[in-house]
């Protein structure tokens, strides 16, 4: 499956979006946090993890849902939040903690929900996993096309929930795909020294379900693959596990010293960014002109600024509201 | 403190004093081991394993997998063919992938083996809000743990008992759950209070299992508190003593046995009594703390015992919610006037 232009165009706006709200996140984060770094400071406090690198995993998949379509993520969700389509001012407001965000500011980073696209996060290691196949399953008894997306980490492989959710998701057929962003780290742990194989596709064997692992962290590849087992899953013929060769250009969180990864292992991620690399690719094959990239360029700084703009005006919640929407 | 007279002062934080105990353990007792997820080469999220991979190596300092039900069930598997595994769950709000092989499997062992398989481990685990991670990374949940028989529970409020704690754990022939408050942890990037950081011997010592601390002596009112709360109790006390009020602080340090008679005491002495605690309020500690006052000092309460402890609803992430339900010095102290009638 290849991407039309338009979906190419998308799919780079898409990611440079993501890149730029993540570094104005970033230099939002480290405010009141220097020079000494506590985590409680700053107008963004609390855990910080960026998917820098890793949006073709996003945009690759998501380009083939639509907003009826449920996508759980994991604690490091702001790429696949912006590529399924969550409200970009009221993500950003959630993270800021306001008002105006997606929950009120009761959620942040790790907690983003947006039901009008169908997306949500959390912050517990294959947690998702398990929703993702019960809202697949009643889509299928509902005899609807819509399907179900989990995105994991590839050391979330190893929980029992993984294990667990793909032999009831096999045992329903249920219309879900798993997808495994393998950036090779599960915080300080190597995947070499935490997971039995060293590709997590074969795993799918196990389970009654195709299996298949993506390499080189490429858009188009991953659009390829992923857009087979979406239309697989629509179709009724069941559940998909795959994995993305994918990259982390941060640490496990801000303010990691990732003093577990080789020398010059982030000089040379840096050097093969994905964006930079598919940016190349629709110049070359004249998908976007110099013009038009720097169109896009300018639009996705501007999205972002607004946003941030926004989050940083918003008032915060009543303390009052701590106490609202515990029940229904 | 029993500390010779001539040794110079060596002020740690927890997190030193934690791994300084194990190290200690490990190198007396061969059947230690650490096991968990980023405890070896990292030296621990919380820097409570750092230094001992170095010393003892991978196959005693065991990376994990992210698979906490198969590493902590695996540690219930160690300790009934005689290691003592010191295992670590990184965030105590992760116990919902795990806590099987803790409380069916742990906790319960001993007993159904009619005492054949007692299970001698430690789950050292991450408690503790207030800097913004919201309700999946900031619980405490000492009330949850506490409450299934069969796990021993401590919580350390300060370096010393840290370490005589961890010392006291690793050698009781049963399941420890060690708590340790992430704002009283000694890591730079989350802050922390200074009366966590204390003296801390070089020799052993032990603090036992099961006996609580007076942490500060007085007459008028009891203020009992753990790990964090034991701090802002302080403070409150200190507080409370400029308008000539004596207030009595008293650090469980134990939930597991609970030192009911030290609190009893302080409780039949002052006649005023509160709890101070970060976990949720209902069905948890402080409910327990002043169940005993009424139980057991009835006659001698001379006002309705008060507690200050978070509210029953997930911990959430904007400051601006969090912050303002956190228990701290200035609401301790208000609880304790009401229950002098100065409110």
């Amino acid at each position: 499956m290849t991407p039309s232009q338009e979906q190419r165009r998308w799919m780079y706006r898409t990611m440079l979006l993501s890149r730029r709200f993540e570094e104005a996140i970033a230099a939002a984060y480290f405010e009141g946090k220097q020079p000494a770094f506590n985590m409680a400071n700053g107008p963004i406090p609390g855990e910080m993890h960026l998917s820098n690198g890793q949006e073709p995993c996003a945009v690759g998949v998501c380009a083939h849902l639509d907003e009826g379509d449920f996508v759980t993520a994991t604690h490091r969700p702001h790429h696949i939040a912006i590529a399924k389509g969550v409200d970009l001012k009221a993500m950003a407001a959630e993270i800021f903690g306001k008002q105006t965000g997606l929950s009120g500011g009761r959620g942040g980073h790790m907690h983003l929900f947006d039901a009008k696209v169908n997306f949500s996060c959390a912050g517990i290691i294959a947690e998702g996993m398990g929703p993702a196949v019960g809202a697949a399953a009643a889509f299928r008894q509902r005899g609807e096309k819509r399907v179900a997306v989990s995105f994991i980490g590839e050391g979330a492989a190893n929980q029992g929930a993984f294990h667990e959710a793909l032999n009831l998701a096999a045992v329903w057929q249920a219309p879900v795909v798993f997808v495994i962003e393998d950036n090779a780290w599960g915080i300080s742990v190597a995947k070499k020294d935490s997971t039995s194989v060293t590709d997590n596709a074969l795993r799918a064997a196990a389970y009654g379900m195709p299996g298949h692992r993506v390499t080189g962290n490429d858009p188009l590849k991953i659009f390829d693959v992923a857009g087979a087992a979406i239309t697989r899953a629509r179709a009724g013929q069941g559940p998909t596990l795959i994995e993305i060769e994918t990259y982390r250009l941060e640490g496990h969180f801000i303010g990691d010293a990732e003093g577990y990864r080789a020398e010059g292992e982030v000089v040379g991620l840096k050097a093969k960014d994905p964006i930079a690399v598919l940016r190349q690719l629709l110049l070359q094959e004249g998908t976007i002109d110099v013009a038009a990239d720097v169109r896009i360029q300018a639009e996705a700084q501007s999205a972002v600024a607004e946003a941030i703009a926004a989050a940083r005006a918003a008032p915060f919640p009543a303390a009052q509201a701590a106490f609202e929407q515990v029940f229904a | 403190m029993n500390a010779p007279l001539n040794r110079t002062k060596r002020n740690l934080t927890i997190a030193k004093a934690m791994a300084e105990a194990i190290a200690e353990e490990m190198r007396r007792d061969p059947s230690v081991l650490v096991l968990g997820e980023d405890i070896g080469k990292l030296g621990g999220v919380f820097g409570n394993t750092r230094g001992l991979y170095e010393e003892f190596g991978a196959a005693r300092v065991k990376d994990t997998p992210i698979s906490e039900t198969a590493f902590i069930g695996a540690a219930v598997g160690m300790a009934c063919v005689g290691m003592k595994p010191v295992v670590e769950l990184m965030f105590v709000d992760f116990f919902g992938v795990c806590m099987d092989a803790i409380y069916n499997l742990a906790a319960k062992n001993c007993y159904f083996s009619g005492g054949q398989s007692p299970v001698p481990m430690v789950l050292m685990t991450s408690v503790g809000g207030g800097y913004g991670d919201a309700g999946q990374h900031s619980q405490c949940l000492y009330g949850t743990f506490a409450h299934l028989p069969g796990l021993k529970v401590v919580v350390p409020s300060n370096a010393y008992d840290a370490k005589g704690l961890m010392l006291s754990a690793i050698r009781d022939p049963n399941p420890v759950v060690y708590m340790f408050h992430k704002a009283l942890q000694g890591m730079g990037w989350l802050g922390t209070v200074k009366g966590a950081i204390n003296d801390v011997p070089e020799d052993e010592y032990l603090v036992p299992i099961g006996k609580a601390a007076i942490a500060r002596s007085g007459k008028d009112v009891t203020l009992v508190g753990l790990g964090a709360t034991v701090h802002h109790a302080l403070d409150a006390a200190a507080e409370l003593a400029k308008d000539g009020v004596e207030a009595e602080v008293i650090d469980l340090r134990s939930l597991v046995p609970l030192d009911r008679e030290t609190v009893l005491a302080s409780v039949r002495k002052t006649g005023r009594l509160v709890v101070a605690d970060d976990d949720y309020q209902s069905f948890g500690v402080s409910g327990e703390i002043i169940a005993l006052a009424s139980e057991a000092a009835f006659p001698q309460l001379k006002a309705a015992p008060r507690r200050v402890a978070f509210p029953d609803i997930p911990i959430p992430f904007s400051p601006a919610l969090e912050r303002p339900l956190l228990p701290d010095a200035a609401k301790i102290a208000a609880a304790a006037r009401a229950t002098l009638g100065k409110a």
